[in-house]
């Protein structure tokens, strides 16, 4: 019933699903594979670790103002599985880059429990687990796009010959290959977030966290981006968490929609968005399309107070 | 081409007006003459009397014209007219043997040794004393007032101690005046290293954290290189001021050799035509030092891609 109109409050859990069809079939791999039932056990146990890419519960996070106290995050529940792709959408202000960068470990949460690939948000961030894209590039402008793609692997200690390779491989995946002695200020502005995006990738992370990483693009750019972005996470089969301000954005992309609510930070709704992959931007013309779309404007509007 | 020229195509001043050159060095070409022009006014007012006294005494008729040639040529004055600053100069400068005590070049380049020194000592401290306050708020406390405390005293009041209390130590020569000189020019590299090393973006510095890069590798890899302009800009102001170091620094050693000993002489014995050769030639080596580090400050930009 991924459609009917239920409101996920803040205190509903999201169980981890069996949504994501590669893993379910990679699940069915191993468990032929095991002759041990009690692994089968586990495996069918409601918190096995292993399948969660993110575990939230009981987020909340507190920031001392001026002014008082700032409820950013309240009791924030969500479990992502892996290889799904989950937008956080939600008016300024609600905590959805607050989110992300608690998960990865930029920003200590005030209270809850936090997995990320099974252990801490801090351990996984001491471990390279993921790869963050910011809203704007960020790359450092005294490099060229080779070296800023080669930086993350400089400092992880990747040989030199590997960086070489992966820097032409992941160049080539976000097709920029030619363009690797340019220094960033001779790149548009949509190219130099495709270099930020190949470099996240660099170090092959399975998680994938992307704050509004098209929100400074024309459309035409961002279109061409997200297509580009779906092929790319069907190829690799990461776990993507994306924070987005536009509804046809997070719909397009997405296997889940977590729409947030400001004052304090919640998340009100939880959208269930499975197109088959593959997808191409004519399917934002489908009622399927425009009734998921409507459900997340919907809980927006919800979610957003006018009368301040 | 401007619409200007095309409108007046057989306008000779309007072309020359534009012609590349004189749009570069005319400005500069101007003010300059001007103040040659100020400069031979002044001479004439401030020689006058002195010329006139001569006259009567030894009792010899003399025209207006006699006066104003005479105010131009005088062997003390008080103001030297511009043509005889440079006729001393030039001679001082080519008219003797490089080693020769009365060459120019030979005092320049004693003065010189003490401020290459000095710049470079002082650079060295300034950066690490940057160093020190940008990796601890302690000592950014302790030692940050200290700093400042150690530009209020006048260097003229403190040359005389240093080289007192050095030579008590058994340093003589070219030391004191580089440590005078490096205790005036570390100052603005101090403060401009700590803007240049938190200039970068936060989000380059989140960017460093979530690849848990080390704080050395923040600082080679990041720091670093963002204070690069900032270390030219404050390498430009220290250069010139660690020349002026070294040559205030001449003064009371009692120095024999260097710009400060000409200066010193010519006050002694009102060889007006000296001092202000000797200050022609420290004006040159301070323009030719800066051009030296704008050169290298090129050279740098160049390879770290700074946009032309």
């Amino acid at each position: 019933m991924p459609n009917s109109l239920k409101r996920a409050y803040p205190d509903v859990t999201l169980r981890p699903d069996d949504r994501a069809p590669f893993l379910t079939s990679v699940e069915r791999v191993r468990m032929s594979n095991a002759v041990d039932a009690k692994i089968q056990a586990e495996a069918q146990s409601e918190s096995a670790p292993q399948r969660l890419a993110v575990d939230v519960r009981d987020i909340s996070l507190t920031f001392e103002t001026g002014d008082g106290k700032v409820e950013a995050l309240s009791n924030i529940n969500l479990q992502i599985a892996e290889g799904e792709f989950v937008s956080f959408i939600g008016p300024s202000g609600c905590g959805k880059t607050t989110m992300l960068r608690v998960i990865a470990d930029l920003q200590q949460p005030t209270s809850g429990t936090l997995l990320v690939n099974g252990v801490s948000a801090e351990q996984a961030r001491l471990e390279r687990r993921y790869g963050y894209v910011f809203q704007a590039p960020a790359l450092f402008p005294w490099r060229t796009i080779e070296k800023n793609l080669k930086l993350p692997l400089e400092i992880m200690g990747f040989s030199d010959s590997e960086q070489r390779q992966r820097a032409a491989r992941y160049l080539a995946l976000v097709n920029l290959t030619g363009f690797e002695r340019k220094f960033p200020w001779q790149l548009s502005g949509g190219m130099q977030q495709r270099v930020s995006i190949a470099r996240a990738l660099s170090f092959d992370p399975a998680l994938l966290l992307m704050d509004e990483p098209f929100g400074a693009l024309d459309e035409i750019v961002r279109d061409h981006l997200n297509e580009q972005l779906l092929q790319l996470w069907d190829k690799t089969g990461k776990t993507v968490l994306f924070v987005t301000h536009s509804i046809p954005e997070a719909v397009f992309l997405s296997t889940r929609i977590v729409v947030m609510s400001p004052r304090p930070g919640r998340i009100i709704d939880v959208i269930d968005c499975n197109f088959p992959r593959g997808r191409s931007l004519e399917i934002r013309e489908t009622p399927e399309f425009l009734k998921i779309a409507q459900r997340v404007r919907t809980g927006l509007r919800a979610g957003h107070s006018y009368d301040e | 081409m401007t619409s200007n020229t095309l409108a007046f195509p057989a306008s000779g001043v309007g072309a020359l007006r534009q012609h590349p050159l004189v749009e570069r060095y005319a400005p500069v070409a101007t003010i300059v003459l001007a103040l040659v022009a100020i400069w031979y006014v002044a001479a004439v007012l401030m020689n006058l009397s002195l010329v006139r006294d001569g006259f009567e005494r030894e009792e010899t008729p003399y025209t207006v014209s006699d006066l104003i040639a005479g105010t131009m040529s005088a062997e003390r004055p008080l103001l030297p007219a511009p043509h005889q600053v440079i006729e001393a100069f030039t001679d001082s400068v080519f008219g003797y043997a490089p080693t020769a005590p009365r060459s120019l070049v030979y005092h320049s380049a004693v003065t010189l040794s003490a401020t290459l020194l000095g710049f470079a000592l002082g650079a060295l401290l300034g950066i690490a004393l940057a160093l020190l306050i940008v990796h601890s708020r302690v000592l950014e406390k302790s030692l940050l007032p200290w700093i400042i405390c150690s530009q209020m005293v006048p260097i003229l009041a403190l040359a005389p101690i240093f080289v007192v209390v050095l030579g008590a130590i058994g340093l003589h020569g070219l030391l004191p005046k580089s440590i005078i000189s490096a205790y005036l020019c570390f100052f603005p590299i101090t403060i401009g290293m700590v803007k240049g090393f938190t200039s970068p973006d936060p989000m380059q510095l989140d960017l460093m954290r979530t690849w848990s890069a080390t704080p050395r590798q923040v600082l080679s890899k990041l720091r670093w290189p963002s204070a690069v302009p900032y270390l030219f800009a404050s390498l430009k102001v220290a250069i010139s001021i660690s020349l002026i170091g070294a040559i205030v620094a001449e003064l009371p050693t009692g120095a024999e050799a260097g710009i400060g000993a000409r200066l010193l002489a010519g006050s002694y014995y009102g060889q007006t035509v000296q001092i202000w050769s000797a200050l022609l030639a420290s004006a040159v080596l301070a323009s030719g030092l800066i051009a030296l580090v704008g050169l290298s400050e090129r050279i740098v930009g160049r390879q770290m891609g700074t946009r032309p």
